[in-house]
């Protein structure tokens, strides 16, 4: 594993390997998503408690946790970053951000939205909800911090050491549930002595989660190609100004 | 009421599971979209910039 990374690591053999799995992955992410949507709207049963209001758990349980997952990524490729300062890793997290933002934020709308029914309350500050609160918090944070400075390197290392600090915040979501009392349910999938879902319900449900997993995965590449295709501009833009014969003493092209 | 129209309700909950789904596609394509489209400008751009170096060289 370690050593397909390394291998991956190279940004000419990365764009070579995503761009063969690309054409694959993205039609992969559309028709399990499909086929999740028909499942979780026209095949998983009402609940006999919240009747149909129940399908909203298909959007939203699957988003939160690929908002943790993506956080995992952004905070590895942080740590990577920042001990081995692999421009890749660098890229993978950045390229990360925005989608995990994206997913925290259905997380949060979709919540709220199965809260009114539920609870009767659209946003409760109880323990849950505040620390993905928190969490979207993070995600802005660290995509403002990465494009905050003109030097690219140093806001990179400014957002990639605030992702690490971020990192105390995923227990604290996880098990949230389980050290107060709170409002939303504890989990009923990763648990100990397995989920207590009904099957019916659960299958939906990972399928559904399979598919923002693909997506994600699919828009991570992307991303990362796009940012590698802007910085090679950028390297080529600049080859392309005229080289001073000599060394100024100031090279900045604006004061020039 | 036709089938249709019923599983349209969603059991009196049509006001919030609808757009619970809408939100959902509207964040998730639209970050899809966001994304496909830098891409292919980044694309678009590679290309024009190597052409030209290309032409000087």
């Amino acid at each position: 594993m370690a050593t397909m990374i390394s291998r991956l690591a190279n940004p000419a053999r990365f764009m070579r390997v995503s761009g063969a799995v690309l054409p694959v992955l993205a039609p992969a992410a559309a028709l399990v998503l499909v086929l999740g949507l028909y499942l979780a709207l026209f095949v998983a049963p009402p609940d006999y408690q919240q009747g149909e209001s129940v399908r909203i758990m298909f959007v939203h349980v699957p988003a939160a946790w690929l908002a943790l997952l993506v956080y995992l990524v952004v905070a590895l490729g942080s740590a990577v970053a920042l001990v081995w300062r692999h421009p890749l890793a660098e890229i993978a997290a950045q390229a990360a951000a925005p989608l995990g933002a994206a997913f925290t934020l259905v997380c949060l709308v979709t919540g709220s939205l199965w809260g009114r029914p539920m609870w009767g309350a659209w946003w409760v500050w109880d323990a849950r909800l505040t620390s993905v609160l928190v969490l979207f918090f993070l995600y802005l944070g660290y995509i403002a911090l990465a494009n905050a400075f003109d030097d690219p390197g140093r806001g990179g290392r400014a957002a990639s050491v605030l992702a690490l600090v971020g990192v105390v915040n995923l227990p604290i979501i996880k098990f949230s549930v389980d050290w107060w009392n709170t409002l939303h349910q504890a989990g009923s999938v990763f648990r100990m002595g397995g989920p207590t879902i009904d099957r019916s319900m659960l299958i939906p449900l990972l399928v559904m989660a399979l598919g923002y997993m693909l997506l994600f995965a699919a828009l991570l590449l992307v991303r990362m190609r796009t940012a590698l295709n802007e910085r090679k501009a950028r390297a080529l833009q600049l080859s392309a100004l005229p080289s001073p014969a000599a060394p100024l003493p100031n090279p900045s092209p604006v004061l020039r | 009421m036709s089938g249709l129209a019923e599983w349209a309700a969603m059991g009196g909950y049509a006001a919030f599971v609808w757009p619970a789904y809408a939100v959902a596609g509207a964040a998730l394509g639209g970050m899809a979209l966001q994304s496909w489209r830098r891409y292919r400008a980044s694309i678009r751009a590679l290309d024009r910039l190597s052409g030209s170096a290309g032409s000087r060289r």
